[in-house]
């Protein structure tokens, strides 16, 4: 009775969660899927149905449209967006990762008391809006803002840098918007360390920087890895930071994506986009679950 | 005997709190020697000064008559074998092992070759590929152990080494430690707070007490000799009384104690003032059991069995006095057949040779 019961349980505990996920996850994605294959169509809902019913012969018609993913594939447009995004994207995780595993081993190793503070540091940009903070970061970059008028009253420069609408902008907006996301788990990995084994390496004749890289480095990249993808995989679809710091002859695959949605309003093309960006992402994704995997077992044993 | 590790008045203060007062040591090269004492008497502390993880607040720690302040841990001619073992999870046994000869900068060749060495003496061949957490602990045990002994140290510092094995595998590890001590010529200190540890391992122990180095000597010194009420007690079980000095000859000496009715006759001189309050301290297993009258008008009293505790090997008597004080008796069981044997509520005589009593004055 009582295993019946629990079984029962286990069920009920895993089908809230696979429920959400069906419905806000598959289903959309199904949707998304469907509408990628369809025919743009002026009037409402803006595609074409995939299947009809012709009355006169009695027959389904399905009526597919690859000329979607043909355009996403071969138009210049956005072939070059894609790895121009994945770049980008791959940049801003490495300067995350530069940026980010300093601050979450200082937090890790710093007294408890102060511990938490830090970690409310990290988290509190999270308070006010996303929008806002990148808004921000036009008055701190354009040619008359806080960082060109600070170096020009200091004599370090006597032109205005062009920092704005740059690759360097978005990485900055990307890195600064992102940041927590790659230190949370870095410090949640680095915090569970062991210190006794950096004592043996020592006692074993390994000096601090040596006993950095083949100890404290090795054991955190379960949180790097982490880190890395809870960054990358969101910065190559991102389109607030690159529409409103980002370069204008260059889009990045989200805006592109945004631009087609509402803008010219093309849903299968658009679609065709996300389906691909899609694919694009499940490589380094499906790489992080066999980690994990490969983590969880080892931590069973 | 070359004197090896010397301590000059170390001490280590934490704010208010002193771990290590004031301790100075010397110990000889090829010893085993044991830092015995309770949690929180100092003495992993010591060990870790010695390993250079904490510096002294005072006083000089010499290796080889080299003075190792300043020295960082890395550069020190010590290895540690840590209690946790702290094993390093990513790698393979034989990396583990690798790893100190790697900072060495030797050939791979050379590395590989001593690795193997190594492991074979602590009989891990077949084990070299596998991580840490595939071992038992007693595997972990000697892989810790040989990760520390590749590096051929001259001084060895082992953090309670055979606490996370079961009984049976500790003792069983504590002989093989001692072989491959002497086999290998090193110095080990080793931190417990077991003391039948200590005895096994120990060529001299030191024991401590609220951060102070209070006896040094063979394990039999300790025992026979303790210099202190709290070694006497700490080291072993002990019947300890408090009485008056009645007579005070350079060849022995009388005592009168509360607890018993007869006086205490000790066959070998003390230092003490006379009409001072000492310690008679008697072991169990020197005490005698018997149903018949010793005769003899010192040295015994007599009581009331009022627990056995058979042990197989032993058994451990405990005798109530009239005086309302139960003392310990252990008697080995040489016959196989009980009919013999005393039983619980018998009347029993308890008596002891003049030599066996230890009079503490400390």
């Amino acid at each position: 009775m009582i295993l019946k019961s629990t079984k029962f349980g286990k069920r009920l505990v895993t089908a809230v969660p696979a429920f959400w996920l069906l419905l806000f996850f598959a289903v959309p994605f199904l949707i998304v899927f469907k509408i990628s294959f369809s025919w743009m169509q002026p009037v409402q809902p803006g595609y074409a149905p995939l299947f009809e019913w012709i009355e006169e012969t009695g027959r389904l018609v399905a009526s597919l449209n690859f000329a979607n993913y043909v355009t996403v594939l071969q138009d210049p447009l956005y072939l070059g967006t894609f790895p121009y995004s994945v770049k980008v994207a791959a940049i801003s995780t490495i300067l995350c990762l530069l940026v980010g595993f300093p601050m979450a081993y200082a937090i890790a190793r710093s007294r408890p008391s102060t511990r938490n503070l830090l970690l409310m540091l990290i988290i509190l940009p999270f308070w006010t809006s996303f929008l806002l903070r990148v808004y921000a970061w036009i008055g701190l970059l354009k040619s008359n803002g806080v960082i060109n008028n600070t170096l020009l009253a200091l004599g370090v420069i006597d032109q205005p840098l062009t920092l704005l609408y740059t690759d360097f902008a978005v990485y900055v907006g990307i890195v600064y918007s992102y940041l927590p996301f790659m230190i949370l788990p870095l410090y949640a990995n680095l915090e569970k360390h062991d210190l006794t084994l950096l004592e043996a390496a020592s006692d074993l004749g390994a000096s601090p920087t040596t006993a950095f890289f083949r100890i404290t480095l090795p054991l955190s990249m379960p949180g790097v890895v982490a880190g890395c993808l809870l960054v990358f995989i969101p910065a190559v679809g991102e389109f607030v930071i690159p529409s409103l710091l980002g370069r204008t002859d260059q889009l990045m695959i989200g805006t592109v994506l945004s631009a087609q949605f509402f803008g010219a309003r093309n849903w299968p093309v658009a679609s065709a986009v996300a389906i691909v960006l899609l694919l694009l992402l499940l490589l380094p994704i499906l790489l992080f679950q066999r980690y994990q995997q490969r983590e969880l077992e080892a931590a069973k044993r | 005997m070359h004197e090896y590790v010397r301590l000059e008045g170390v001490s280590k203060r934490f704010g208010e709190f002193v771990a290590v007062d004031n301790v100075s040591l010397s110990i000889d090269r090829g010893e085993i020697f044991c830092l015995l004492g309770g949690s929180g008497c100092g003495k992993t502390t010591l060990l870790r000064m010695l390993a250079g993880f904490e510096a002294p607040s005072g006083g000089r720690i010499l290796i080889d008559g080299q003075d190792m302040a300043g020295t960082p841990p890395y550069e020190r001619p010590v290895n540690m074998m840590f209690q946790s073992y702290a094993l390093f999870p990513h790698m393979t046994v034989a990396g583990n092992v690798a790893f100190g000869l790697e900072q060495e900068g030797l050939p791979k060749a050379e590395i590989e070759r001593r690795v193997g060495e190594m492991l074979d003496i602590v009989k891990l061949g077949e084990f070299a590929r596998r991580k840490p957490h595939q071992l038992s602990g007693g595997q972990r045990q000697r892989v810790a152990l040989a990760r520390a002994l590749v590096k051929r140290p001259k001084l060895l510092l082992l953090d309670e080494p055979l606490g996370a094995l079961d009984k049976k595998l500790r003792e069983h590890t504590q002989f093989e430690l001692v072989n491959l001590q002497q086999q290998l010529g090193v110095t080990f200190i080793v931190v417990t707070h077991d003391q039948e540890e200590a005895m096994t391992l120990a060529s001299r122990i030191g024991v401590m007490n609220k951060g102070q180095i209070v006896q040094v000597g063979t394990p039999t010194d300790i025992y026979e000799f303790p210099n202190s009420r709290f070694v006497a007690d700490f080291i072993g079980s002990v019947n300890m009384f408090e009485g008056k000095l009645i007579e005070d000859e350079p060849g022995h000496v009388r005592i009168r104690c509360p607890e018993l009715e007869h006086v205490v006759y000790v066959s070998h001189g003390i230092s003490a003032s006379p009409e001072a309050t000492v310690s008679v301290a008697i072991r169990p297993e020197k005490m005698e059991v018997t149903r018949a009258d010793p005769g003899s008008s010192e040295n015994r009293t007599q009581g009331t069995v009022q627990d056995i505790a058979y042990m197989g090997d032993m058994s451990v008597y405990l005798v109530r006095l009239p005086s309302g004080r139960v003392l310990r008796v252990t008697l080995p069981n040489i016959e196989r057949h009980a009919d013999e044997r005393i039983v619980r509520g018998e009347s029993v005589y308890l008596s002891w040779q003049p030599s066996s009593p230890v009079v503490l004055t400390g």
